[in-house]
């Protein structure tokens, strides 16, 4: 399958993070044969909307399933019709990318079924 | 000629001002209240407001047989209000701003629009007055819209002078009621919070090159923060109100300032003379 994760850095070596919309990255692993390519989120700088941009992102880059910290309402409605999997990892431990996949394929991931948090709203007005 | 009357921070006498203002200039003047999240001009002018209209933002509509999901509209959406997953397409109400790229760039015609009602805008006379605010429905995020809608509102009569009630701070709904004004008057007190706020009010309108003066309210307390800035700035002081416990008497009743300080109402024509020549130069 077909997994983004979201991640601060640059490869499979760096630290999740736990912002989905607000990601500095996502790194694209497949979870069997372990190939990874990494992309920066252009949502980073969204002035708003960032859930759904990010959403959107990382559906145009084939992923079938995200792994990140939460989701946002905007997220969470666009990640779903998207039939983007939604699952979420720990967000108290500092992970790497590598230790998230290993979770994931451990089976150790729940699977978000609403989103987490409230809308964040915009954010200049 | 449009003023606006402004202030960074609330409660510092923008309303005062403004109805004063408004009372002295007398037939063919135009009022808004652009306080939309909290109009009181009215208790003061007490216009009748006999005209009531529904404004708000148009959201686009997609008709799913029409659209191809080719995704154009939600990449020229700014705000990431629209989005295009493989065979669906989504509207985000909450985080459109109404500005219609999306209905203008469709190719296949598949979005319309509808009103959003996010709250009204009333007017009427109060005297000779032609006035107006809008209301904000609450728990609306965007206050802009309607001020954009209350200052594009056509006049019940042709005006010499417009006074614009802006609301407090110096986010967008105060930038949206200074612009297209000819000149600001930015009301504080001689207090830390009254300069702090005026200054970033006064950036604004040297940002938007509208031309600035300043009024200082309860004047006598607090220090002379505010005429050092105003000097460095070269910002003139039009007008000084002191602190008296008959206007905060008055202004607690409904009463504006010329009506309650009679003595008042040739020093606002004054100050609208010198705005008028300020403007005229």
């Amino acid at each position: 399958m077909k997994l983004a994760i979201s991640i601060t850095g640059n490869s499979l070596q760096s630290a999740f993070d736990p912002r989905f919309g607000r990601a500095a990255a996502f790194c694209v692993v497949d979870s069997e044969s372990g190939e990874w390519t990494v992309h920066e989120n252009p949502a980073l700088s969204a002035s708003g909307g960032a859930g759904v941009q990010a959403a959107q992102f990382v559906a145009k880059l084939g992923a079938q399933a995200v792994v990140s910290g939460a989701y946002g309402p905007n997220a969470f409605d666009t990640l779903s019709p998207a039939g983007v999997a939604m699952y979420l990892a720990p967000t108290g431990e500092s992970l790497t990318a590598a230790a998230v996949l290993e979770l994931f394929r451990a089976g150790k991931l729940t699977q978000a079924q609403a989103a987490t948090h409230e809308g964040h709203h915009g954010g200049h007005h | 000629m449009r003023v606006v009357v402004a202030s960074g921070k609330g409660g510092t006498g923008k309303t005062t001002v403004a109805t004063s203002l408004a009372l002295v200039a007398g037939d063919a003047t135009r009022f808004l209240d652009c306080d939309v999240e909290a109009p009181n001009a009215a208790l003061f002018l007490q216009p009748q407001l006999d005209t009531r209209q529904e404004v708000g933002i148009l959201l686009p509509v997609v008709d799913e047989s029409l659209c191809t999901h080719c995704g154009r509209c939600a990449e020229v959406c700014e705000f990431h209000a629209i989005a295009v997953v493989g065979k669906r397409t989504l509207v985000f109400p909450e985080l459109c701003h109404g500005c219609g790229s999306c209905t203008l760039n469709c190719p296949e015609r598949a979005i319309t629009e509808r009103l959003d009602v996010m709250g009204v805008l009333e007017s009427g006379f109060a005297g000779g007055v032609d006035f107006a605010h809008g209301i904000m429905n609450v728990g609306e995020p965007m206050a802009v819209p309607i001020i954009r809608q209350l200052k594009k509102a056509a006049p019940a009569q042709p005006f010499r002078v417009e006074i614009r009630d802006a609301p407090p701070g110096a986010s967008c709904p105060v930038v949206e009621s200074i612009r297209g004004a000819d000149y600001a008057l930015l009301v504080t007190e001689p207090t830390p919070f009254g300069l702090h706020d005026l200054k970033q009010v006064a950036d604004v309108t040297r940002e938007l090159g509208i031309p600035a003066g300043v009024i200082v309210n309860r004047d006598g307390i607090g220090d002379n923060a505010i005429e050092a800035y105003c000097a460095e700035a070269g910002l003139p002081i039009l007008l000084r109100i002191p602190m008296e416990r008959r206007f905060a008497e008055a202004i607690a009743s409904g009463r504006t300032l010329v009506d309650a300080a009679p003595e008042y109402r040739p020093r606002f024509e004054a100050l609208l003379q010198t705005i008028t020549a300020r403007v005229n130069a």
